[in-house]
């Protein structure tokens, strides 16, 4: 066993685990922060993907002992940031990927959405393609990536108070419009 | 209210939608944004033991000795298991019961479940299975299905359910619909070919997951990643000889299914078991690699096709032979069975067909349900021969498939009842989206258009188990707060069954959808659903809640009506409020309008039910098959091929899916997108591929490559809603059928840009370069790789040695 000093989320925690047990493990199952995920446990799928001083990092290749001089954001982290800098509801990047549908079993978006926020937090317009490549060490097997991108584009869109481009599926129209708030629904998808 | 009636496609209330048909954030949307989705793995209990089990290193062999001892001596290690503490067979269709917990005297696959150990932690468990000596006897694996086919021993199975099988045949089946060689002899044109689909499989992000806690009193409860909770508890309660009363099967928040998670599976028995002898909360979780040997992935079918057309285009026969690679277990493969040839007959009307499926065992990973369930294959067959057919015959591929439209309410050939249908209405939307008219034939070298149609059921007709029960059932309850909890069997597995089932109450009680809450897939507190597979939960929980819906919804109106001593017919509930249609100075909240039914009526509730007509033909096997409607959808798919590297990209992929009515387009677009995504996926990059001992080549998700952002097109989702008459509001299927095209519009659209057919899938880089050599040829047409014609000749004969 060995006594780790992690910097969590803000938190300054002391924890016990095993030597050899990776910063996901330590989130996961002594810290309660099972919203990092594991999908295969040998980098491939980045569900497990948290934030290292911002950057993204894979939890389940990150031994937990090489992580104490690092401040860890988990997803769990995301919103308590946001509502102490004076925000409402969810991170906008966790707002986007519900109002566009990009949750579908939701599995991998913990990562996803970091992956997400890092990059937004590096370049916040980022093309089309930029996305992609920064979202390209998490897969997701639900979505097709579409509404994912979307999400992210919304995010872009509405940070600089421009309209986003509509979906195939809603020609002409932004469905999204009056979603940015949770709990409203009555408004939301006009003319849809 | 009962059942089998139907509520029709219109709105609950004349004043039309006011929750279905929009853009709505998911019920559990917010819960997964934010990490606090609770998943199988996330469940944490006091006291819990990790579990692992022990598998086959041999493809097939009997089983001579186990001894448990030194891992029973580690300290740590509370429980060993082997074959015979669960000795019972079970199977997910009741007639081929062939499975066991772990395996009893013979192993069948590498991967297959041999011995289980729960420990303190996992690396306990995994030290102990090491210490587990197990002495095999190798027995000839088969890996070939042709070689399964036509060598019956030794034999994999050599009885299911007290009847001897027939070599290694898994299920044959043959049918006839009118005549077919009299078709072939009037046709102006016939086109015969081999087309051969490799196996691939699901994926799910999230690993197979279960964890057991029984009870002093005797209650066996189990959290599990499963889609089909009902199903998972009716066997664990036969395997483990409990009453089904004594079992409470629970479905987490779900990461991930397409098919993967709907066979009761190893882990659940194993589980509950050890949980039964230590008498403390285990778990088990699967590595990836496990999740590979599990499997139940899309059987690979070795296709041979003949379809006859008269000169103006129109179809007069097809003509299939299909030979099935099951691997070693039979899961749902009695179903795959008939669905690869049941499933063709749509969106095209030809008026005589033939098909002969068989179905081999083999000593691989068992195949199963995986999207788009026995029909994928057999659609990238008659896809792409139908695009040959049109090649011959000069006609556009697009002017083809209209030729050829069934249209609505009618009947196809082998007498399923097709009622909506916006086929025709895709076609056009993806001809458009892509510009079709304009490029198609015209682009340059190396680029190319392809287009492909297929349809899918909206559930089947029949239960597993037969019975004549609702398949679906839901329970309202009032609240007197306002809130309304909904009690659904339905298993959310991330495709939206519960926003679905949220909106649908809103809807009909007139409440904004927070005030609603869902309670699914608890076998203890959710009324019997049959689970999220064959596409069924939209079309057949939908309408059971509308069923219950209207119950309560008349109690309530009835209340109100009596307090305004007005006819009820004026009575609206919209918005979380109730008003007079004729009288706006009357108006209440929803909640004081449930006080008032209380007062009246008492205690508030509702259950409601859902249950198929009498569907099918009446040949045997005509049952399966049958659904109460189908989905249809066409692809256009824009490809380039690179001739130096053979690579091809699929750059754009316009998909039109008609889903009856799309109750959320949004969750609708998503499963088109996704299914699209999944089609391409098989077509160009994934193979569950194995090695000469029947070992998975590349049991991890970077080996066996499921697309990433990068890889993955640019998908255009385009809606056609069709309003089926009996579906809920008139919707249908949405999460399997838009798949079904990807495969073959590939391939024709690589026709289009280099003049080449691929047959054989996965079109690698290698394949793509020898069909251009072989094209370059003089005289040569684009010639498939070997393997496939032989085998399907192979079928033949066996099948006609028997009849």
């Amino acid at each position: 066993m060995r006594v780790l000093r992690l910097r969590v989320n803000g938190d300054r925690l002391t924890v016990a685990a095993p030597e050899h047990w990776t910063l996901l493990e330590v989130l996961r199952y002594e810290l309660g922060l099972i919203g990092s995920k594991q999908g295969c446990d040998k980098g491939d799928c980045g569900a497990c993907t948290v934030l290292a001083d911002g950057k993204p990092i894979l939890s389940c290749l990150t031994l937990a002992a090489t992580s104490e001089q690092r401040e860890i954001t988990t997803i769990e982290g995301l919103m308590p940031a946001w509502r102490a800098r004076g925000g409402e509801g969810a991170d906008p990047v966790q707002e986007a990927f519900d109002r566009c549908g990009a949750l579908q079993c939701g599995f991998c978006q913990p990562g996803m959405m970091l992956s997400a926020r890092a990059l937004l937090n590096e370049n916040p317009e980022p093309a089309r393609a930029e996305i992609r490549a920064a979202l390209d060490g998490n897969l997701c097997r639900c979505t097709g990536y579409t509404q994912i991108v979307q999400a992210v584009e919304l995010c872009i869109a509405e940070s600089v108070g421009a309209e986003p481009a509509p979906p195939a599926w809603a020609p002409g129209r932004n469905p999204w419009k009056g979603t940015a708030r949770a709990g409203r629904w009555d408004e939301a998808g006009e003319d849809a | 209210m009962a059942a089998r009636d139907v509520h029709g496609p219109g709105p609950p209330w004349k004043q039309g939608f006011r929750v279905i048909g929009k853009a709505l954030r998911k019920e559990d949307g917010i819960a997964k944004a934010t990490g606090r989705a609770i998943y199988a793995d996330d469940i944490l209990l006091p006291g819990m033991l990790h579990a692992k089990i022990l598998r086959s290193p041999h493809a097939h062999a009997r089983i001579v000795s186990i001894d448990t001892q030194r891992a029973e001596a580690l300290e740590g290690v509370h429980a060993v298991i082997t074959g015979v503490d669960m000795p019972i067979k079970y199977g997910v269709i009741p007639w081929t019961p062939d499975e066991n917990a772990l395996a009893v005297d013979k192993v069948r696959f590498i991967g297959d479940e041999v011995a289980a150990v729960a420990a303190l932690d996992e690396d306990t468990a995994n030290e102990a299975l090491k210490r587990i000596a197990v002495e095999y006897e190798p027995l000839y694996a088969f890996l070939d299905p042709r070689e399964a086919l036509e060598r019956p021993e030794p034999q994999i199975h050599a009885e299911i359910r007290a009847k001897k099988v027939e070599g290694n045949i898994s299920k044959h089946v043959q049918l006839d619909f009118g005549d077919v060689d009299a078709a072939m002899a009037e046709a102006d044109v016939v086109v015969e070919g081999d087309y051969f689909f490799h196996g691939t499989t699901h994926t799910p992000i999230e690993p197979h997951c279960a964890v057991a806690q029984h009870s002093a009193d005797g209650v066996l409860t189990l959290w599990s990643s499963t889609q089909i909770t009902h199903y998972v508890q009716r066997a664990l309660a036969q395997v483990l000889e409990l009453p089904e009363s004594r079992i409470r099967v629970i479905q987490p928040c779900l990461g991930g299914a397409f098919g993967g998670k709907s066979d009761p599976f190893a882990l659940e028995f194993v589980v509950a078991k050890l949980a039964m002898i230590t008498g403390r909360p285990v778990k088990c979780l699967w590595t990836r690699e496990e999740v590979f040997y599990a499997h139940r992935g899309r059987h690979p079918m070795n296709m041979r096709y003949k379809t006859g057309a008269k000169k103006n285009g129109r179809l007069t026969g097809v003509d299939a032979k299909i030979l099935i690679d099951g691997g070693a277990y039979s899961s749902f493969g009695l179903v795959t069975t008939y669905y690869a040839g049941q499933l063709l007959t749509g969106p095209y009307d030809f008026p005589s067909y033939r098909f002969d499926s068989t179905r081999v065992f083999t000593n691989k990973p068992p195949c199963g349900p995986k999207r788009g369930h026995g029909s994928v294959q057999p659609r990238f067959a008659f896809e792409v021969q139908l695009d040959q057919v049109a090649e011959r015959l000069g006609l556009d591929p697009i002017e083809i498939r209209r030729i050829n439209f069934q249209g609505e309410e009618t009947k196809t050939v082998n007498d399923l009842r097709i009622t909506s249908n916006g086929f025709l209405e895709c076609l056009d939307l993806v001809e458009e989206a892509s510009g079709w008219r304009e490029r198609h034939g015209k682009l340059p070298r190396g680029r190319g258009l392809g287009v492909a149609g297929s349809m899918y059921i909206s559930g089947t007709n029949y239960p597993v188990y037969p019975n004549d029960m609702p398949q679906a059932g839901i329970q309202l309850k009032l609240d007197r707060s306002g809130l309304v909890t909904v009690f659904t069997g339905g298993n959310d597995i991330g495709q939206g069954s519960n926003s679905v089932v949220r909106s649908i109450v809103a809807e009909e009680l007139g409440l904004d959808p927070h005030d609603v809450r869902v309670v699914a897939a608890d076998t203890d507190l959710c009324p019997v659903d049959l689970g999220a597979y064959s596409s069924r939960v939209t079309f057949m929980v939908g309408n059971a809640t509308i069923d219950a819906c209207r119950k309560v919804r008349a109690l309530i109106v009835d209340a109100v009506a009596e307090e305004w001593q007005v006819d009820p017919q004026r009575v609206y509930m919209g918005l979380g409020e109730v008003s007079d249609l004729e009288d706006l100075g009357k108006r209440m909240t929803t909640r004081e309008a449930f006080h008032l039914a209380e007062t009246k009526h008492d205690t508030l509730g509702a259950t409601g039910s859902y249950n198929t007509p009498k569907l099918g033909g009446g040949y045997r096997g005509g049952t399966i098959g049958a659904s109460p409607a189908y989905s249809f959808t066409a692809h256009v798919v824009e490809a380039s091929v690179s001739e130096e590297t053979g690579r091809i990209t699929v750059e754009n992929c316009w998909i039109a899916h008609d889903c009856g009515r799309a109750l959320n387009p949004m969750l609708v677009a998503g499963q088109i997108e996704g299914s699209a995504y999944m089609g391409i996926a098989e077509a160009l990059l994934e193979h569950h591929e194995l090695n000469r001992f029947g070992l998975h080549a590349g049991p991890s998700l970077l080996d066996y490559r499921i697309p990433t952002a990068t890889d993955t097109p640019e998908l255009h989702a385009l809606i056609v809603e069709s309003l089926d008459p009996e579906g809920p509001y008139g919707a249908k299927e949405a999460g399997e059928g838009p798949l079904h095209p990807s495969v073959p519009a590939i391939s024709n659209a690589v026709h289009d840009a280099v003049g080449i057919r691929l047959t054989h899938l996965p079109f690698t880089p290698g394949s793509v370069l020898s069909a251009l050599r072989a094209a370059r040829k003089p005289g040569a047409r684009s010639t498939p790789s070997p393997t496939s014609t032989d085998m399907a000749a192979a079928a033949a004969r066996v099948a006609s040695e028997k009849a």
